[in-house]
């Protein structure tokens, strides 16, 4: 069984901001069915920029519940400006911390407030830029890059359990491993 | 809190009876049954009787039944004996589905031992392509090892017919029975199987004790090479108290195996019935008419699996999921995605599995944890809307 925090178990056994907000201006989808995962959060955008109200609609697991609850909680009265700063790290504290297996639960959330912002302010989100190494799970090497520089990630195991890339059927793991070596090598 | 324990393919409640066999020799009862001494050879004397009733289970001799750590360890000797008895064979085959017990040791041995695996694939209802099965035996062919029943979906290979075609060919066949053992009938004589793996701790025995039965005439190479112990085709003193409660664990099994299909089944029916009437977008996983009486793997759509474990857990409702939640990918596990089950309901699948210690409550108060569960989690599903998948 997982260990999770009883702020997870809360989060997941009530989860705040559940549902579609009827009159938000800003929607953010991330995820999808095959993944095991899915995030829509929906905002409520003030014409100062502040998140008035948010809320969000998730499948997945208990982590990913819980992820998507503290997120709303987080962002809720922050600027667009503000919430573009929070970082997976950060939902993954305000939880007390998530299972390693289960950090990619708050890049989603993270993902998915990246996508709700560029929709606030009628930014298409172009095609992922890079170059596609996990097809099962549509993650690019510039994603991968990121990740590993940013949570100081050492395996292909390591990136599964962040960005799910290489979880799937596996063809892609000797590709993650060779964007691995590069940032390594970079220093 | 009381615990409904539906969970049996992972591991079962030791039966009072076994646990109370096994107490004496915790104790007073520490002899070493290959003692030259009447006090080593009263545990010596329960171990031969144990090794009856293991053999009775499966309608073997005594003399064939060896007994070793865990299913694991008995699936690992079969197939290695089998490649020491064909040096020069390089073909190996089995499933897709099996428990990775086999299948890891399967995948070790194409990728660091140079063998030619062949893994067999199932169709939808989680059958065997068995035409795939006859064509792929060759010449070149050392082992053929094939579940007798899935551990996830329930599902049974049918074993006879398989071996009966194998064997014929001068190739050896080796079943893993963990979860076909007191559930199902099993005759190693009829079934012309050469080896086969059982495991105590899903027969109500303790855990940490197996069996592998081994075809008399049959040349075995043992795995662990040791002591004379087991007629030296398993060095390493006894595990003289799991062997005792395995005993006791086997001949309990064969008198529950008709309550296996009925009581048991029943209830099992029961569930499923319920759970298909009164909750949406549900699908059963698995060949419905060929599938062990105590399991059902069952599918939500649009629901994760590991939060429905968490809300059942909550009641204390003990179940598995069909994810593979080791890995951080979240990913349905082999055998579901094996048998093609579509995302929507894989990532959403419960596998309960009974035994005759269920009751009909416990299976009413399971039907109302669910039907709560799915709706509450199907409220802040993204992918249900009006009572649909969308
Ligand atoms: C089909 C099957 N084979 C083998 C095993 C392994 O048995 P053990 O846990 O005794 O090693 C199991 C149980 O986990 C199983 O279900
Ligand atoms: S392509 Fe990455 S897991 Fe399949």
């Amino acid at each position: 069984m997982w260990e999770y925090t009883d702020k997870v178990k809360d989060h997941f056994m009530h989860p705040r901001n559940v549902g579609e907000l009827k009159d938000a201006n800003a929607v953010g989808e991330t995820g999808s069915l095959n993944c095991g995962d899915a995030l829509k959060l929906f905002l409520k955008v003030d014409e100062n920029e502040r998140i008035v109200d948010a809320s969000f609609m998730t499948f997945g697991c208990a982590s990913a519940v819980a992820s998507s609850s503290a997120l709303t909680e987080i962002i809720k009265g922050m600027t667009l400006d503000e919430a573009a700063k929070v970082t997976n790290g950060d939902i993954a504290d305000y939880l007390g911390g998530l299972p390693k297996e289960k950090m990619h639960c708050s890049v989603m959330g993270k993902s998915a407030l990246q996508k709700a912002i560029a929709d606030y302010r009628g930014i298409q989100i172009m095609e992922k830029p890079g170059e596609m190494v996990c097809e099962c799970f549509e993650v690019t090497d510039l994603e991968i890059i990121d990740a590993v520089k940013a949570n100081g990630l050492e395996t292909t195991e390591d990136v599964t359990n962040y960005l799910k890339a290489g979880g799937g059927c596996g063809k892609c793991l000797d590709r993650i491993e060779e964007v691995i070596a590069s940032v390594k090598a970079e220093g | 809190m009381n615990v409904i324990y539906t969970d049996n393919n992972a591991t079962t409640r030791v039966a009072d009876e076994v646990i109370e066999e096994m107490l004496p020799f915790f104790g007073g009862f520490y002899g070493n049954p290959s003692s030259m001494h009447t006090f080593g050879d009263r545990v010596g004397k329960k171990i031969r009787q144990a090794r009856q009733k293991v053999a009775d289970l499966i309608h073997a001799d005594p003399d064939e039944i060896i007994f070793t750590s865990c299913g694991t360890e008995s699936d690992n000797s079969a197939v290695f004996s089998a490649l020491n008895a064909r040096p020069d064979k390089k073909r190996i085959i089995t499933s897709n589905v099996e428990h990775p017990a086999i299948l890891n040791l399967f995948k070790f041995l194409r990728d660091k031992k140079g063998y030619d695996v062949v893994l067999v694939p199932v169709d939808k209802k989680g059958d065997l392509d068995l035409d795939l099965l006859y064509d792929s035996l060759s010449d070149d062919t050392a082992i053929v090892s094939m579940m007798w029943a899935n551990n996830e979906t329930g599902v049974i290979f049918p074993i006879p017919e398989i071996a009966e075609k194998v064997t014929e060919k001068g190739i050896l066949f080796h079943t893993d029975a963990v979860q076909a053992a007191g559930k199902i009938p099993i005759d190693v004589r009829a079934a012309h199987v050469d080896m086969l793996s059982l495991s105590g701790h899903k027969i109500h025995a303790p855990k940490g004790i197996g069996v592998l039965y081994v075809k008399k005439g049959m040349k075995f190479f043992p795995y662990l090479i040791g002591g004379h112990q087991e007629k030296g085709r398993r060095g390493g003193t006894e595990n003289t108290v799991s062997i005792i409660g395995l005993g006791k664990a086997c001949e309990l099994a064969e008198q529950h195996l008709p309550i296996m299909n009925t009581q048991v089944k029943e209830l099992r029916d029961y569930l499923q019935n319920k759970l298909l009437e009164k909750i949406p977008g549900v699908s059963v996983n698995g060949d419905l008419e060929n599938r062990l009486p105590n399991t059902l793997s069952i599918g939500f759509d649009a629901v994760e699996g590991e939060s429905i474990l968490l809300m059942l857990d909550k009641e204390g409702i003990c179940a598995s999921s069909g994810s593979a939640c080791t890995s951080g990918s979240l990913d349905p596990s082999h055998v579901l995605m094996a048998m093609e089950v579509p995302f929507k309901s894989a990532h959403g699948t419960i596998r309960f599995s009974l035994s005759h210690y269920n009751t009909k409550e416990e299976m009413d108060h399971i039907v109302k944890t669910m039907v709560s569960a799915i709706e509450t989690l199907r409220a802040m599903s993204p992918f249900w809307k009006d009572g649909k998948l969308v």
